[in-house]
């Protein structure tokens, strides 16, 4: 079965706005030590660009300098093709190292906040949710569910709201092997619906990728 | 609109469904107040001419107590994170925030507050005043607090540095809040009591400007 058939039908005929973001000679300084410099990458819709890299050669503070959640240290970050003033935190989805799972709610009241907070219609939650085959657990309070199922609820909002740039940052963390095959497979969609995804990873998702190589961070 | 009622939603949902939040400030105010009576002794007239100022210092040590989960739960889990990614601008984050602090906080505090101020022999024609100028007052505690979590939220246990940050501000709220009890109390209604309300209402209408911008300046800082 492949995520597309999960889908409802309006999100798998979605087409995003043609965006494209430019990087260019972006710097990151981190309690004043340099993690990298002059970086340069274009990534155009339907693009996916891989960070590969050690341990702190700053992929992660490059995924959220994009996001905007972290300041630019140099240079700077273009998005082009959207409307005047919109950043590209307006057309982003990020998915960082902690899931945004309220432990007290349960799997639907998780997703039926982010659904409302996105204005998505409620229809949408449980597709997205038999995405990541977390259909059976809707009742459940988030407290109760193992750290790859809070991962996949956490990952499950990606299939929820439309929105054309997916940040992620090492999504396949406790993930085992059928969850990170979905994952593919719906990141492969989002690709084909002209989305954008910039993501650090270390294990190959067998998607056709380029890879930028963050250097070895100086000791 | 929609977004913004959602947040408030999730926060009321949230505060009733983990405890700690309006339920142990209500205790607190509750247990506070009582001990003020077995520290002050039986003296029903000193009672009665502490009653409005023990009232306001113990409502705003309650409000305290329940800051500093305000924003750090978010940020803990990563929600804050995406939450700053939203359709909402963080302003109004804030202030939706505030509002569920409010209803979940001050809100159950006020409905405590007479019976609790009859327990300080504060007579019964100053329970209206005491409410109204609670009503009036509390919501800049809400407002102002949520600015001052907001400054704390990448600090952990921030708890006491919301407190060192959070009750200098305080400080109109109690001055203006307590005379307007206060006057109520001893002078002739209407009188100074009415104008010490009207500057409460000034200084919540300004928390109501201050606190959502403060407070979205202070979590847009903590991304830096």
């Amino acid at each position: 079965m492949t995520i597309s058939e999960n889908l409802p039908k309006g999100r798998v005929a979605l087409d995003y706005a043609p965006l494209s973001l430019s990087v260019r000679d972006l710097a990151c300084v981190r309690g004043e030590r340099p993690v990298f410099s002059q970086i340069d990458f274009d990534l155009a819709a339907g693009e996916m660009l891989t960070l590969k890299g050690p341990n702190g050669a700053g992929k992660s503070s490059l995924i959220r300098q994009v996001a905007g959640l972290l300041d630019v240290s140099g240079g700077a970050i273009e998005l082009l093709g959207a409307a005047e003033g919109e950043t590209v935190g307006d057309h982003a989805l990020y998915a960082g190292h902690l899931d945004a799972v309220k432990a007290p709610l349960s799997v639907f009241e998780n997703m039926a906040f982010w659904a409302d907070f996105y204005g998505v219609a409620r229809a949408m939650i449980d597709p997205a949710l038999a995405c990541f085959a977390l259909a059976h657990l809707v009742s459940l309070p988030a407290s109760v569910l193992s750290a790859g199922q809070k991962r996949r609820l956490g990952l499950a909002r990606l299939a929820l709201i439309p929105r054309p740039i997916w940040l992620l940052d090492e999504p396949t963390v406790s993930l085992d092997v059928t969850s990170v095959a979905r994952l593919a497979d719906l990141m492969r969609t989002h690709l084909k619906q002209g989305g954008l995804i910039l993501a650090a990873t270390h294990i190959d998702l067998g998607i056709g990728s380029r890879e930028l190589h963050l250097g070895e961070a100086p000791s | 609109m929609t977004a913004f009622l959602t947040l408030v939603l999730r926060d009321i949902r949230l505060a009733t469904r983990v405890g700690g939040g309006g339920g142990m400030a209500v205790f607190f105010f509750l247990i506070v107040l009582s001990i003020v009576p077995l520290g002050v002794g039986p003296d029903l007239n000193l009672l009665t001419r502490i009653a409005p100022g023990m009232l306001w210092v113990a409502l705003l040590l309650s409000v305290l107590l329940t800051l500093d989960r305000l924003f750090q739960a978010d940020q803990e889990d990563g929600t804050l994170d995406l939450l700053s990614l939203g359709p909402v601008s963080l302003e109004l984050q804030v202030l939706a925030k505030a509002l569920s602090h409010w209803l979940t906080t001050g809100l159950p505090l006020i409905l405590a507050a007479p019976m609790l101020g009859l327990m300080l022999n504060l007579p019964i024609s100053s329970m209206w005043p005491l409410v109204l100028s609670m009503a009036v007052g509390s919501p800049a505690l809400s407002l102002l607090g949520a600015a001052g979590a907001a400054l704390a939220v990448g600090v952990r246990r921030g708890g006491l540095l919301i407190s060192l940050l959070v009750l200098p501000l305080y400080v109109p709220i109690l001055i203006f809040g307590v005379s307007a009890t206060r006057n109520a109390v001893i002078s002739a209604p209407g009188d100074l009591g009415d104008r010490s309300l009207m500057l409460l209402g000034a200084v919540t209408l300004i928390s109501l400007v201050v606190g959502p911008i403060g407070g979205a300046a202070a979590l847009r800082a903590n991304f830096k």
